[in-house]
């Protein structure tokens, strides 16, 4: 009895401010690990450590305010987010600035941002709203709903064009869906359907230099200078770091510059370079913490919005490391995805801790039912 | 009550159901982290060695290798700008253990100056890691040699060769052969323009005037590549492939060296220019500006005092008075003007004016005045040539009207580029109505007509465009396009570059040319010539044409008196000509400027030109004389 009420105690205090401790835990390993990586390939560069502290305090806090709200309270507006995300896609669209040639911006005056990032949160809440109003399996009429749901906003954001985040923001919401007990004969045909379509994809949709870097991605060595220069220097780097790495700070791949964007997109390439197969494990070992923590959170959440919500968010943040650690070691062609809470840059920051805010409020939420 | 229907949701069923799916999405995470994890191993354990390898022990670089520029050569094989090996000390900063220690030792070996110290200090903050930067940039022999004798003492310290542009015969060539300097931030943009910058990676230099710059393209050549094996110092271990560069063409001038160093001694403390062209094809065999500087000096970087003090001198050094000079072309024009008095029927050959020293139109206050005083009495197109008078030409200008004399000079290439291969070319003004009405919003005056009549008022001319309009006379029409560029050397042979033609100008009647072919060759040998005593007793037949190019407009009754007048308002001293007569191999412009007369100061210039050019020559013959001097003057009692 005692131990459980010192237990209550325990988790009452960080209950109360609605944080998760061991989530907060593995995210700031996470972060103080990026820190220390991007310094190493920044080169040395003091100014960019202090302007990621302060990107990862000002997501801190986001991130802090989001935990405080509780997931009933926006249940129902989920509609509204997802509408008004969809609205401003076609706003980006219509008017959208152009950057990195591509038209994925809105510009306020004040604030410029980006869209595609409020749907990566807007669509899996719609998605788990719409689901979790009916009886748990779904019937496939409302299954293909929830489809065409994912598809509108997948569409726009590929026509801006960004294929990379549309496919993250289907997979969020294919996620829900799956979460909710989509029939494993939809899911079979759905697939059947997607391979069907990939070669429609390619002849007919893909633009020139996305099917540029399917090709590089198939044989890097075909243009050593040009496309495939990326992902060479990539696996030198990685390969070259071996089993214990170069040590920090030690890695030549990066601090003579041979390998290109290393403290945004290719910063697990310097990280492997410098710290080696047991670097890489201990990395994948966090992340797979804080994966593992999160689908704790969604399995003990108490109504099924919250379940699905906070299922689809930590998959999703499990296809970002993938993908990026995919891209980096040559497995999956170059997209253009960051490493989360690693890599320098804030864009996704801010999106990324406002779901793991979301995990949060989840978490701590007051349970009727428990299952301890 | 009513009932409706509530479909209560079985919390624990979906529970079980989602705890399924977890289940079934962490088995499919753990698949694709083992995915990852066995690439990984891959890379990081199975082929580490290889990967290995290639980062930390060698590093695979492409180096740019830079093409050898073509050498320049002129008429007779005489070479004009070569290659030379130029020797630079290099440290790679994070190859050296003590680099303060080093550089003390270094001063010792080879007595490099503090100041030098401090540049080195400077500029390897600025160079990117494990990059060379220069310590000392031009070694001479010694040094190479103390340095390597000792170089093992020196890690990290290497001895970079590369070759620089020289000149040997300096500023007798500089403002037609130009010369080469470091690429700037400009030369790269213009580069990038045109899609050449990674042809330029491996150059440090490009040329910015004269020939170099014009035909910089066929110098340059094509970059080449070496891609080599490198480790971790930056030291090229192997070669793995070599692409070789393939080098700038060589190429051949129509210019004659001799005659170059002959103008810049002939030139010596004047300002001024002389042009010569060959009529037959239209090749410059000489462009000379004085005065003129050393191109050397630009090739490593010339310093801020020599190239303020090349700005700021009177004499101005840097322009190119053979081709921008724009000189009024005074009197050098009247044969062309003849021509077309000729050929428009303003005047035939008997036309007879008497010439009074003043020229005056009905109801026009102002008197246009000859240079003699009280006239040259009667004098036909021919005579008019030969003493220089003025007064038939303002009566030719007035009666022909500018619109005519416009038309007909463009036709000769006046007020327009010849289009020599140089960038540095003024195309001069040939004045017209609407040129007037565009420059000074006026209109065209009868006075402008008649100074236009003896080649002044507006009209201006460089001595380029001046030689250029000979030779359209002596080939009756035929024009060509200047040239300086002979021909490329190819495997050894020389290529020669096609002459190129322009429209020609077509008369009615041939006789013309030669009634102002002949009228200049009594300049030169006649009774009266302007330029008789230049040339006397030459060993060929030349012929020509003086002209004394006001610079300062003198007053209505005052006297031009060349012994009073400031330098900078004296004429500038005009000459144009060509030889031998019968069949002419040479035509000549020469320009000087605030000298005086055309006859006793530009004359004498082509005079020992044409010598020079001429002077071994066995096959002319001077006696008898061709022609007689024209119609004897008739005297009024």
């Amino acid at each position: 009895m005692l131990r459980t009420k010192l237990n209550n105690n325990r988790q009452s205090t960080l209950a109360k401010i609605h944080i998760d401790g061991w989530l907060l835990m593995g995210l700031i390993v996470l972060m103080s690990v990026g820190l220390v990586t991007i310094y190493a390939a920044g080169g040395q560069d003091w100014e960019l450590i202090q302007r990621q502290l302060v990107r990862l305090g000002v997501a801190l806090f986001v991130m802090f305010a989001v935990a405080q709200v509780p997931p009933m309270a926006y249940r129902r507006l989920s509609v509204y987010f997802y509408i008004a995300g969809v609205l401003m896609l076609v706003a980006v669209l219509v008017f959208g600035v152009v950057g990195k040639g591509a038209q994925r911006w809105l510009d306020l005056g004040v604030v410029r941002f980006q869209p595609s990032e409020v749907l990566k949160l807007a669509v899996p809440m719609m998605i788990a709203w719409y689901i979790s109003r009916f009886n748990l399996p779904p019937r496939n009429m409302h299954v293909l709903v929830g489809f065409i749901l994912v598809a509108i906003p997948t569409l726009l954001i590929a026509k801006q064009p960004d294929l990379g985040t549309s496919l993250l923001i289907a997979s969020s919401g294919i996620f829900a869906l799956f979460l909710a007990g989509m029939r494993w004969k939809l899911i079979s045909f759905i697939a059947v359907l997607a391979s069907g379509f990939t070669p429609v994809m390619w002849y007919f949709l893909m633009k020139e230099y996305q099917k540029q870097r399917v090709i590089t991605f198939l044989n890097p060595e075909s243009d050593p200078l040009g496309s495939g220069y990326h992902i060479i220097q990539s696996k030198i780097a990685i390969g070259s770091g071996g089993l214990e790495g170069k040590g920090w700070l030690q890695g030549t791949q990066s601090q003579l510059e041979f390998l290109p964007e290393r403290h945004t997109d290719f910063i697990f390439a310097v990280f492997s370079e410098e710290f080696g197969l047991i670097g890489v494990l201990g990395l994948l070992t966090i992340y797979a913490f804080i994966i593992t923590r999160g689908m704790i959170i969604a399995m003990r959440a108490q109504e099924a919005f919250s379940k699905l919500l906070a299922g689809s968010i930590t998959l999703t943040f499990f296809v970002y490391v993938f993908v990026n650690m995919g891209m980096v070691s040559g497995i999956l062609p170059v997209v253009g995805v960051p490493l989360p809470l690693i890599s320098y840059g804030g864009t996704s920051m801010v999106t990324l801790l406002a779901g793991f805010g979301i995990l949060m409020a989840i978490s701590t939420q007051k349970r009727i039912m428990s299952r301890e | 009550m009513p009932s409706k229907r509530i479909t209560i949701k079985d919390h624990t069923a979906e529970a079980n159901l989602f705890a399924r799916r977890t289940v079934i999405a962490l088995f499919v995470v753990a698949v694709m982290i083992s995915m990852l994890v066995s690439n990984l191993y891959y890379l990081q354990v199975s082929r580490h060695d290889d990967y290995q390898t290639r980062s930390n022990g060698n590093r695979i670089k492409i180096l740019p290798v830079a093409p050898n520029r073509g050498l320049i050569y002129d008429r007779n094989g005489k070479l004009l700008a070569e290659n030379r090996p130029v020797f630079s000390l290099e440290v790679v900063p994070e190859e050296v253990k003590d680099l303060d220690e080093t550089l003390v030792r270094l001063q010792q070996l080879l007595s490099i100056s503090d100041d030098d110290i401090v540049e080195f200090k400077k500029s390897s903050k600025r160079q990117r890691r494990f990059k060379p930067v220069a310590i000392l940039n031009r070694l001479d022999p010694q040094q190479v040699a103390i340095f390597s004798a000792n170089q093992h003492r020196f890690p990290g310290l290497s001895i970079e060769a590369r070759l620089a542009r020289h000149y040997p015969y300096a500023g007798a060539l500089t403002h037609m052969l130009g010369y080469v300097a470091r690429i700037n931030k400009k030369d790269l943009q213009k580069l990038s323009e045109a899609g050449l910058d990674a042809d330029y990676a491996a150059t440090h230099d490009i040329g910015k005037q004269g020939v170099e710059k014009f035909h910089e393209t066929i110098l340059h050549g094509k970059v080449g590549y070496q891609e080599v094996e490198v480790n971790s110092q930056g030291r090229i271990i192997r070669t793995l492939n070599f692409q070789p560069p393939l080098p700038g063409q060589d190429l051949v001038l129509n210019i004659d060296v001799n005659m170059q160093l002959e103008a810049q001694k002939i030139l010596s403390g004047k300002r001024g220019s002389v042009v010569v062209i060959e009529p037959a094809t239209g090749g410059v065999v000489a462009l000379y500006s004085n005065p003129s500087y050393d191109p050397n000096m630009f090739v490593h970087g010339i310093s801020g005092k020599n190239y303020r003090q090349l700005l700021q001198s009177h004499d101005r050094p840097l322009i190119n008075r053979a081709t921008q000079g724009q000189y009024p072309p005074a009197s050098t024009i009247k044969p062309h003007l003849a021509i077309l008095g000729l050929e428009e029927g303003v005047i035939t050959p008997e036309t007879r004016l008497f010439d009074n020293g003043k020229y005056k139109l009905k109801n026009v206050s102002h008197v246009w005045r000859d240079w003699v005083p009280w006239g040259h009495g009667w004098v036909d197109v021919s005579r008019a040539i030969q003493v220089s008078c003025n007064y038939f030409y303002y009566d030719l200008a007035y009666r022909l009207g500018i619109d005519r004399i416009s038309e007909a000079m463009g036709q000769f290439g006046f007020g327009d580029y010849t289009g020599i291969d140089l960038y540095e070319e003024s195309d001069g003004n040939m004045p017209s109505r609407g040129w007037k009405r565009a420059r000074y919003n006026q209109p065209w005056y009868i006075g402008d007509t008649i100074s236009v009549g003896i080649g002044q008022s507006y009209w201006t001319a460089t001595p380029l465009q001046l030689a250029h309009s000979i030779t359209t006379l002596v080939n009756k029409g035929q024009r060509f396009v200047p040239q300086l560029l002979r021909g490329r050397l190819i495997n050894g042979e020389l290529v020669r570059e096609p002459n190129k033609e322009l429209r020609p100008i077509v008369v009615k009647d041939e006789e013309n040319w030669n009634i102002a072919l002949e009228a200049m060759y009594n300049v030169v040998n006649g009774e009266e010539g302007t330029a008789r005593k230049a040339f006397k007793n030459t060993p060929y037949h030349a012929a020509g044409k003086t002209g004394s190019a006001q610079v300062v407009s003198i007053g209505q009754d005052e006297k031009y008196d060349k012994e009073t007048v400031a330098e900078s308002d004296r004429d500038n001293a005009m000459y144009v000509g060509f030889a031998p007569f019968q069949a002419p191999e040479i035509a000549i412009a020469v320009a000087l400027e605030n000298a005086g007369g055309g006859g006793s100061q530009a004359a004498p210039i082509a005079r020992k030109m044409m010598d020079y050019y001429f002077k071994d020559r066995t096959d002319l013959v001077k006696n008898p004389p061709l022609i007689s001097s024209g119609p004897a003057q008739e005297q009024l009692d």
